[in-house]
């Protein structure tokens, strides 16, 4: 059940260039976004979601242009939004945004190239974590929203909620980091680049420029995605869900989808490739690889979040191997050094990285008391 | 009405906490005296806490509170952050007690401790007649205590001498929240130290 109900998307148009931190300039471009609650008069309610490598400004809701379909699709954190929820629909104005190099209707790589008219494709800039805070930010003006009462995000869209914080540190009052890691390990690197081995070397990639060949790196995009869907749950819970069990009771002495696993990846692999633009996860694995504000302070993270001024909640996950909840306390212990404000909660879950998107009742109430407690 | 009492070692440490003061209360609960210490004299205060409920209560009360546990020490909490470091009426739930204490002066200039003194009158007597003590300061029945150690004043300051803690401070109380002046070790219930390097 869905409790901000039917949403819509809207787009906001930005014409002044944006520079990007790897030296190139978007002249212009488009972010898409959903909005729900209700901007108080202050505006001083707003609180920005930010998404993961793999979501979209659909945060919450049933899309109002898929009322047809009847598995109508439902916001990727529809369960902490609405009345009553975690973020309050009744007490704050929520947004969503489709990221900077998207594949969800904000500019992106299967985007027009203005310079030719046709898609962007390999020709898209490579995007960072501070280039979609910059152009959120431009969203925020046209929104009206000096300063986001909070801004909010998991995995990837945690790294997004640290960096307003360092990149416009009086725009953001509290910010909830959630799953995430103040940068990536070796480990966390190796696993993306082998994903995008896997999309780069597809036959079908062809450079990044598909579009114009009329096929798409499907069998990439499906590895890629196959691999990341390992990293997101936990080894006891693969255990528990699937174990060993075979599909057909015996094994066949073949190649074909025989184990329980094989088949949950598979079609994981086969529904994200079905949607998923491959040049767009290309970038999203990018700007995570890239994300990591200490290094322009002698990897000194302090340092680095000196000069945030927002409050913090940090939560990570007890089986959370991709960002363990080392990596969280990493964050927290330097907010401590600094004398900054924080509180961490460690959520024991069972569900790996992925927890950060499901019910869990006590994460949810941690994140509700947070938020009880921030000012309008 | 006890729930005053409860905390009498709170007013100890409140005036030992001047303002601007940086404060880890570990085993804060739900942050009643870092909330105090905050409000009262104006201390910069986080608390650690292992209990799931103990922490939404923080959070709740606005308290900078990280979850974790005191057992596995204090990494990555840099040395010398804190001007005082608390830890009331939780040592005798710790098993490692000397790593504990160690960490508390590695990580702060000063450790705040108290913990009931298992040599008080009462818990003597219950001892005499046979049971173990249950009392304001040691409110559990055996089958259900947290605590691991049960140590007196006597037995804590063997232990802070044999690791090279000097005692800066020692206020002891009995059952009622009342200073105690004389034979400490046998009519105080509760012992709070001030303790540096």
């Amino acid at each position: 059940m869905s409790g901000v109900g039917i949403v819509s998307a809207q787009r906001a148009h930005f014409d002044q260039p944006l520079a990007l931190k790897g030296g190139s300039v978007l002249p212009a471009f488009d972010l898409v976004y959903e909005t729900y609650g209700t901007l108080n008069a202050a505006k001083s309610n707003a609180i920005l979601v930010c998404h993961a490598l793999s979501g979209n400004h659909h945060v919450a809701g049933r899309s109002a242009d898929e009322l047809g379909n009847p598995t109508a699709n439902v916001g990727w954190w529809d369960n902490i939004v609405g009345p009553g929820r975690p973020l309050d629909t009744d007490r704050f104005f929520i947004v969503g945004v489709n990221n900077l190099g998207g594949c969800h209707g904000s500019t992106g790589p299967a985007s027009p190239n203005p310079a030719t008219g046709r898609p962007w494709g390999a020709d898209f800039p490579v995007v960072t974590v501070e280039d979609w805070v910059d152009s959120q930010a431009r969203l925020a003006d046209h929104l009206g929203i000096d300063a986001w009462a909070a801004v909010m995000g998991g995995s990837l869209g945690g790294m997004q909620a640290l960096q307003w914080t360092l990149s416009c540190p009086d725009r953001v009052r509290h910010a909830l980091v959630i799953a995430a890691a103040p940068r990536l390990s070796a480990e966390n690197i190796a696993f993306n680049d082998v994903a995008r081995q896997a999309i780069l070397t597809d036959p079908d990639f062809h450079g990044g420029h598909f579009y114009e060949h009329g096929v798409r790196p499907l069998r990439g995009l499906r590895l890629a995605r196959m691999l990341g869907h390992i990293t997101y749950l936990s080894d006891d819970q693969m255990a528990e869900k699937f174990g060993r069990r075979l599909r057909t009771g015996a094994g066949s002495y073949g190649f074909d989808v025989e184990f329980e696993i094989e088949s949950y990846l598979r079609y994981q692999g086969d529904k994200f490739a079905g949607v998923f633009d491959a040049n767009t996860y290309l970038r999203m694995t990018k700007a995570l690889d890239y994300f990591d504000p200490a290094q322009d302070y002698d990897d000194d993270l302090a340092r680095a979040l000196a000069r945030a001024r927002a409050k913090f909640l940090v939560v990570a996950f007890t089986t959370d191997w991709r960002f363990s909840p080392e990596r969280s306390r990493e964050i927290v212990h330097a907010m401590v050094h600094n004398g900054q404000d924080v509180a961490y909660a460690e959520i024991d879950s069972a569900h790996g990285h992925d927890s950060f998107l499901m019910d869990e009742p006590h994460y949810h109430a941690v994140v509700d008391t947070y938020l009880k407690r921030v000012k309008l | 009405m006890s729930a005053p009492l409860e905390r009498a070692d709170f007013d100890l440490i409140a005036g030992w906490v001047q303002p601007g003061e940086r404060v880890l209360d570990l085993g804060c609960g739900d942050g009643s005296l870092l909330r105090r210490l905050i409000e009262e004299r104006g201390a910069k205060g986080y608390g650690v806490e292992l209990e799931d409920a103990e922490v939404l209560a923080a959070i709740g009360n606005g308290i900078n509170v990280i979850q974790g546990n005191l057992e596995q020490g204090l990494a990555g909490f840099d040395d010398q952050t804190f001007n005082h470091v608390v830890l009331s009426r939780t040592l005798q739930t710790v098993r490692h007690t000397e790593r504990i204490l160690g960490e508390m002066l590695r990580v702060g200039r000063e450790a705040v401790v108290s913990f009931p003194n298992f040599a008080y009158w009462k818990n003597r007597m219950a001892i005499m007649a046979g049971r173990m003590p249950v009392s304001e300061d040691l409110p559990y029945e055996w089958f259900d205590t947290p605590n691991l150690r049960f140590f007196t004043l006597l037995d804590f300051e063997a232990l802070c001498a044999r690791m090279d803690l000097v005692i800066r401070e020692r206020q002891v109380l009995d059952d009622a929240g009342r200073l105690v002046t004389e034979e400490p070790n046998f009519l105080g219930s509760l012992a709070v130290y001030r303790l540096g390097r």
